[in-house]
């Protein structure tokens, strides 16, 4: 075999297993991939109930209702519009352990059709603001953000 | 004190690297053995001075100092001395520094240990290594100095993070960061070959114990992160294809790719342009991974801090290297001669097909971990990329290439023949079957979990096959193929080893799958609950206090089929200091399964929200990760890597004298 046909076997094979990853990648991006919505953002855009979505928001103070042990509501707000969610078994049960009244939150569900938020999992995706990054943005986006500092009560000395 | 003469080491490191990263260099290309004799002595220091830095930061954190800013936001004098110790690196700037002190670490190894790397090789890798670790004390230097001072010390630090108080700080960091700067060593080999425009089989002898001492520390660090993941989220979850552990796999899968196509290298002295760019995107994806976890474009546990500066410094250091690297390949590799001819069928066309799936797979899980960032930029549209994308995508791609495992090292160097590979390789595929349909019948359900054991018991069986068939058990005598196997090179053992540490990893994330069960209940005291085969009876609670934290545990008795098998008890820890509980989950093994409680929600009944699994196989995850780091370890120990390459033959200066 020449070096002209093994580098053309080589190729071959190349863009074969290439081309069949690109076909995977193109067709798992289509079914799975989750768009995350601010409660403004689900009440302007009209998502249609049933869609796979994230909402983020902060947790609105006094909101949160542990119906029994594995139904827990509460509503999540970004300022100008807020949404009842409403976590049952499996998500309150994993409900992490840093969610809690005015604390940003990131949950994944589905919007049922009188509006409530089915939440199936609550992310405790976070640094160490406790405020996951695209709800800060959010709430930045509707002027809504407060400083870090007086978000937290307790002050950082360093400076950024 | 200490900590401004951590600083000024740190300061007088980057000095030193300065030199080291052009006198060396220049002196290898005048040559000129003075100046390239240069680069020993200040690698050895920049060991020595950052060891020095870190030694001081140390000093801080165990002395509980907090007029330093970063000991007081992650520290805490009532934390238990392990902690103080481990939380040096359980935050941005230590973790970087401690990042810094591994480069040095790796340098001073190659300074000390290459003795039979050519001089002016030796004075390149040093100088181009030392480019990488002046860029990152630049970056500490500028935007993360772990030193700094609080003008009015505080008389309390803000406490570790409690998800990170545990003994997995210890290990997964520094191992992962073993792993992830020691492919800087061979980044460097390959920087230092397109400069000098040669390479040979040698040059792939002298990189692999460095490609595998990093091969070997990534996976343990891997395993460990997972294992750790595991054992403290509460949701006894292994692996969550999360950005950040993304970022530590893509390296792995370059850097086992690399592994395999320096091999063809060293054997047939083909695929050289090609193994020189493993080793480029090797680092690179380290190179990112640090990006990715280090300048807070993501959430997670692992992003300590998201200033904006730190991202974009870590960004440019990113674009210096990785462009400048691509570029000098692009200019470089065409003048590379080329190797060896082989036929599609035989070890280095299997070797290919290997690297071709490897960096395929490793490309998917790129597009998939870098994709909501690059939509985010573009669009402003901000997704999530979930598991189901890498179950569709690297998924398949694996099991091909599992499938191809057992025919590697079966087949012949240069032309293969694949019908006597398959003949020898029947025994194997015939037990996989077996395993196969037997599974199906026992377990009936799910189809998916008997294929999983089907391929992992064929990866297994083949590479016992391979040792069979080298030692010639069943043919030869016992006592021969005894001494045939103890004769074997070590690194056939690697092979065999690391393979059968794939399947066995293989096993037991099918069985946690496919085969685990769970039940999430709400629970008072008396309360019984039952999952498969064993009964979990609430006995009460009780609660106590640790050293910087409040504890309520609950007890559990455990009985299988009725008999008492013993107590677990979960927990959750409530951290004053940071206003913060985590959970502690309770883990019982049996076999290679275990039993995973954690606790939930507590109602204000006195009702607490529970999740029982039952994990069978879990263990066998990070076992296989183990036996393929072993494998990597034997492989390292091969007598051909101790002894060295031998040395073309220098051309005789003289006559010899008559005799």
């Amino acid at each position: 075999m020449t070096r002209k046909q093994r580098r053309l076997t080589l190729i071959a094979a190349g863009v074969g297993v290439l081309g069949v990853a690109v076909g995977l990648v193109l067709f798992a991006l289509r079914g799975t991939i989750v768009f995350f919505n601010s409660p403004t953002d689900l009440v302007e855009k009209h998502v249609a109930p049933g869609t796979r979505i994230r909402l983020g928001g902060l947790v609105v103070v006094g909101s949160v209702v542990h119906a029994n042990n594995l139904l827990v509501r509460f509503a999540v707000s970004d300022g100008a519009h807020s949404l009842p969610v409403s976590c049952a078994n499996q998500c309150a049960a994993e409900l992490p352990d840093l969610f809690r009244e005015g604390q940003g939150v990131v949950t994944e569900g589905v919007l049922d059709q009188g509006g409530t938020f089915q939440a199936e999992r609550v992310l405790a995706k976070h640094d160490e603001r406790y405020m996951p990054r695209e709800v800060a943005e959010a709430l930045k986006k509707r002027g809504h953000w407060k400083d870090d500092a007086a978000n937290k009560g307790a002050t950082s000395t360093r400076t950024q | 004190m200490i900590p401004e003469l951590g600083h000024f080491a740190l300061v007088l490191a980057l000095a030193i690297a300065l030199v080291q990263s052009t006198v060396p260099l220049y002196g290898a290309r005048t040559g000129d053995a003075v100046l390239m004799g240069v680069a020993e002595p200040t690698a050895l220091a920049q060991f020595a001075f950052v060891g020095f830095s870190f030694a001081a930061l140390i000093a801080c954190y165990v002395t509980s100092d907090f007029s330093v800013a970063t000991v007081f936001e992650n520290s805490h004098s009532a934390m238990p001395l392990i902690y103080k110790f481990t939380s040096v690196w359980g935050n941005h700037e230590g973790s970087m520094l401690l990042w810094v002190l591994i480069l040095t670490v790796f340098g001073a190894l190659v300074a000390a240990f290459g003795r039979n790397i050519p001089a002016s090789l030796k004075a390149t890798v040093l100088s181009v290594q030392s480019w990488v670790a002046a860029a990152f004390y630049i970056f500490i230097l500028a935007t993360s100095n772990p030193f700094l001072r609080i003008a009015q010390p505080p008389f309390e630090g803000r406490d570790l993070n409690p998800i990170l108080q545990d003994f997995g700080l210890a290990v997964h960091p520094p191992m992962l960061y073993l792993g992830y700067v020691g492919f800087s060593i061979s980044f460097a080999f390959a920087i230092a070959a397109l400069i000098e425009g040669r390479i040979d089989a040698a040059w792939a002898r002298w990189v692999r114990p460095w490609t595998l001492i990093a091969w070997i520390c990534l996976t343990l660090g891997i395993a460990m992160g997972s294992f750790w993941a595991y054992y403290t989220l509460g949701w006894g979850g292994w692996w969550y294809w999360d950005p950040v552990e993304n970022a530590s796999f893509m390296p792995w899968l370059a850097g086992t790719a690399m592994l395999h196509s320096a091999l063809v290298m060293e054997k047939r002295e083909a695929l050289k342009v090609w193994t020189i760019l493993l080793a480029i995107l090797t680092f690179s994806l380290s190179l990112i991974g640090t990006f990715l976890v280090r300048s807070g474009v993501l959430t997670s546990v692992h992003a300590f801090a998201s200033d904006p500066m730190r991202g974009v410094v870590i960004l440019a250091i990113l674009i210096l290297f990785i462009g400048g690297a691509l570029t000098l390949y692009a200019w470089r590799a065409p003048t590379l001669k080329q190797g060896g001819l082989f036929a599609p069928i035989s070890r280095e066309g299997a070797l290919v097909l290997n690297n071709l799936f490897l960096t395929t797979a490793c490309a998917t899980v790129f597009v998939g971990t870098l994709y909501p960032l690059a939509l985010e930029a573009l669009t402003g549209a901000k997704i999530s990329v979930g598991a189901p994308y890498f179950d569709w995508t690297f998924g398949p791609l694996f099991v091909v290439l599992l499938i191809a495992v057992p025919f590697g090292p079966l087949l012949a160097w240069k032309r293969g023949d694949v019908r006597a590979v398959t003949q020898r390789l029947a025994a194997a595929f015939a037990l996989a079957l077996a395993a196969l349909l037997a599974v199906c019948v026992i377990e009936g359900r799910p189809v998916l979990a008997a294929f999983g054991v089907g391929i992992a018991t064929f990866v297994i069986l083949g590479a016992i096959t391979d040792i069979v068939e080298r030692t010639g058990l069943w043919r030869a005598p016992l006592p021969t193929a005894a001494r045939r196997a103890i004769g074997l090179p070590r690194s056939a053992w690697g092979a065999a080893f690391a393979h059968i540490g794939v399947g066995v990893t293989l096993l037991g994330i099918v069985g946690e799958t496919q085969w685990g069960s769970e039940q999430i209940v709400s629970l008072r005291p008396g309360d019984k609950v039952a999952l498969r085969h064993y009964d979990f009876t609430f006995e009460g609670t009780s609660a106590r206090n640790g050293p910087n934290y409040r504890e309520l545990a609950v007890r559990f008795a455990v009985r299988r089929n009725g008999e008492l098998i013993g107590e677990m008890v979960p927990a959750k820890r409530t951290f004053a200091s940071r206003e913060m509980t985590t959970t502690e989950a309770a883990l019982m093994t049996r076999g290679l399964g275990q039993l995973y409680v954690s606790l939930g929600d507590v109602a204000a009944d006195g009702a607490i929200a529970v999740r029982l699994y039952h994990k069978p196989l879990v263990l066998l995850i990070w076992l296989g990760c183990v036996v393929m780091a072993f494998g990597g370890a034997l492989s390292l120990s091969d007598r051909r890597l101790r002894v060295g390459a031998p040395k073309p033959a220098k051309r005789k200066l003289a006559l010899q004298p008559a005799e």
